[in-house]
Parts: C-alpha cells; sequence; structure tokens
C-alpha cells in the first residue's frame, strides 16, 4: 500500500521531475483558465445560456462573499471565486479514471493554505494600513498578542490539513475497498466522496472569506455592528 | 514485526477511534442545536446552516489531527529506523 503522505515524479520536464498532482493541477488550470477565456469572449447583455450558467456562479459567489464578510464583493471575488472553482474542480477530477485529486498531496493543500495565508495579511495592510492591521493583534488586550500571532499560524495549518485529511482518507478509503471488491461496491463511496468535495471546496472558501473578513473589518466587529443595525 | 511497529499500529488505532470520539459528539450537539433553531425560524435556515457548516468544518478538524497523526505512525515513523 502506498503513503499518502509521499508522492512519486512521473515525468521529467529537463531537471524537474513532476509528479502528479501538479500535472494534474496544470490540466485543471488549463481548463479553468481556457473555459473562463471562451465563456468570457463574448459577453452580451442578453446572456446565452453559457453566460447565464457563469453569471449564476459569480452571482452565487458575490451573494457568499456579502452575506460572510458584509462587505463590498468586488475585491475578493476573484481570490475566494478561484479558490472554490479550482478546490471544487481539483476534488471532482477524480471523476475523470485514473486521476487523483491534486488535493489529496499535502503539498496541494499546503499552496492554498499559503495562498490564504498571504491574502489575509495582504488584505488587512491594504484595507486597515499598518498601524490598523497590526493594531488588530492588540485586540482586545496586548495579552493576547502572543495568541494572535500563533493563531494566525495554527489556522492556517488547520486549513491545509483539513482540507487534504478530507480528500485524502476519502481516496484513501476508495482505495481499500476496490482492492478487497472491485465491482460496483465502491460507487456509493465515490458518490459520497463528490459531496464531501464540493462541501469541501464550499467550507474552504468561506474560511477564507472569514479570514480575510476578521482580518479587514474594524476591531471586535464594528464593521459588522454597523452594517447590521 | 518488531515492538516498534506493533506499538505503531495499535496508537494510530487508537488515535483514529478514540479521537473520534470527542468530534462525533460534539458535531451531534451542534446539528441537535441548529435542527431545533431551525425548527423555531425556519426563515434564517440559511445563515443558521452556513455557520452550522464552518463550524462543523472546525470540530471535524480534531478528528482530522487524529488521523494525521495515525497515518504519520503508520507511514512516516519516525521511531521505526
Amino acid at each position: 500500500m502506498t503513503s499518502p503522505l509521499e508522492t512519486h515524479p512521473v515525468w521529467q520536464l529537463g531537471p524537474v521531475p513532476l509528479s502528479m498532482p501538479v500535472l494534474v493541477t496544470w490540466g485543471l488550470m488549463l481548463v479553468l483558465a481556457g473555459g473562463s477565456w471562451l465563456l468570457t469572449r463574448r459577453l452580451a447583455l442578453r446572456p446565452g445560456r453559457a453566460q447565464a450558467a457563469m453569471e449564476l456562479v459569480v452571482e452565487a459567489v458575490e451573494q457568499q462573499i456579502r452575506e460572510t464578510m458584509r462587505v463590498e464583493p468586488r475585491p475578493y471575488l476573484a481570490l475566494i471565486g478561484t479558490f472554490f472553482l479550482f478546490v471544487l474542480t481539483a476534488n471532482w477530477s477524480s471523476l475523470i479514471p485514473g486521476i487523483e485529486p491534486p488535493t489529496a498531496s499535502i503539498e496541494t493543500d499546503a499552496a492554498l493554505a499559503l495562498i490564504v495565508f498571504v491574502a489575509v495579511i495582504l488584505y488587512g495592510l491594504r484595507v486597515r494600513g499598518w498601524r490598523g492591521y497590526l493594531g488588530s493583534f492588540l485586540y482586545p488586550n496586548i495579552i493576547m498578542l502572543p495568541l494572535n500571532l500563533i493563531e494566525n499560524f495554527t489556522r492556517t495549518f488547520a486549513l491545509m490539513v483539513r482540507l487534504f485529511g478530507n480528500v485524502m482518507s476519502g481516496v484513501f478509503v476508495i482505495g481499500i475497498v476496490l482492492s478487497l471488491v472491485g465491482f460496483l461496491v465502491p460507487v456509493p463511496l465515490m458518490a459520497l466522496e463528490l459531496l464531501t468535495g464540493a462541501v469541501q471546496a464550499y467550507i474552504f472558501s468561506v474560511l477564507a472569506m472569514v479570514f480575510i473578513g476578521g482580518a479587514v473589518e474594524g476591531e471586535g466587529g464594528n464593521a459588522r455592528e454597523r452594517k447590521d443595525a | 514485526m518488531n515492538l516498534i511497529e506493533v506499538a505503531s499500529i495499535l496508537g494510530a488505532a487508537f488515535a483514529v477511534g478514540i479521537g473520534a470520539i470527542g468530534p462525533a459528539l460534539g458535531q451531534g450537539r451542534s446539528i441537535a442545536a441548529a435542527m431545533d433553531a431551525i425548527a423555531r425560524q425556519p426563515e434564517s435556515a440559511n445563515i443558521i446552516s452556513r455557520t452550522l457548516f464552518v463550524g462543523l468544518a472546525m470540530i471535524e478538524t480534531c478528528a482530522i489531527y487524529c488521523l494525521v497523526i495515525a497515518l504519520l505512525l503508520l507511514f512516516a515513523n519516525p521511531f521505526r529506523g
């Protein structure tokens, strides 16, 4: 049984060995970027079918951002939407026979979590400025400074491990069942895995929203209360 | 099979088995509370279920940590030499 914690190179590009998750990720990037380019090439005021479907997705993401972060969704739409679409397609790429989802290897999840980590800092600095953002680490009290700092790292780690654990455990269980009974028995598990994949994509993007939202809003959720009132 | 391997396998099994109890209880409680809230206020089902999902993900992380520890014990055991 191969360890889910290591990846093996399958292809050599010059001096760089490439593993399966990298190749699948490149394929997904190609499909997503090419698909978006094709679909947004001719935008019409009266949308056709494909454009209407795209607009539905974009509006759903916008709506989620507005409800979760309670800010104007435009600056965050590209990042959050890409997270959602990428993780979703990555989790569902196991529908293609012979392909394992790249999110089942911990490196992909580490990269995604790192992007969230950097994005939180950048958005926090951009919206609230140096003083405002660094001051948020002192909230509610200076005693909380170490905890706030540690939290920034642990939640990034948790984000990585959560996605990895969920997707990888599904792949692993399906592999074990396949090696025991190959015919039809793994199908319900695979269907469950599709549901898990969608939920995990949703959760990953919602958590990214929550983290970024926490960095850009005022101390102790002032912005939230102001918008609610 | 030497003693370290036996201990690792037992440790992995116990890590997942015992580590799943806490999150299971916690998730059960939170889902029950969310159901109760939705039954009382069906109009706020949307926001409740979104918060529920995020909370479940947070709770689930505990079980996932146990799973990762178990996998480390089984596949990347630092003591096997």
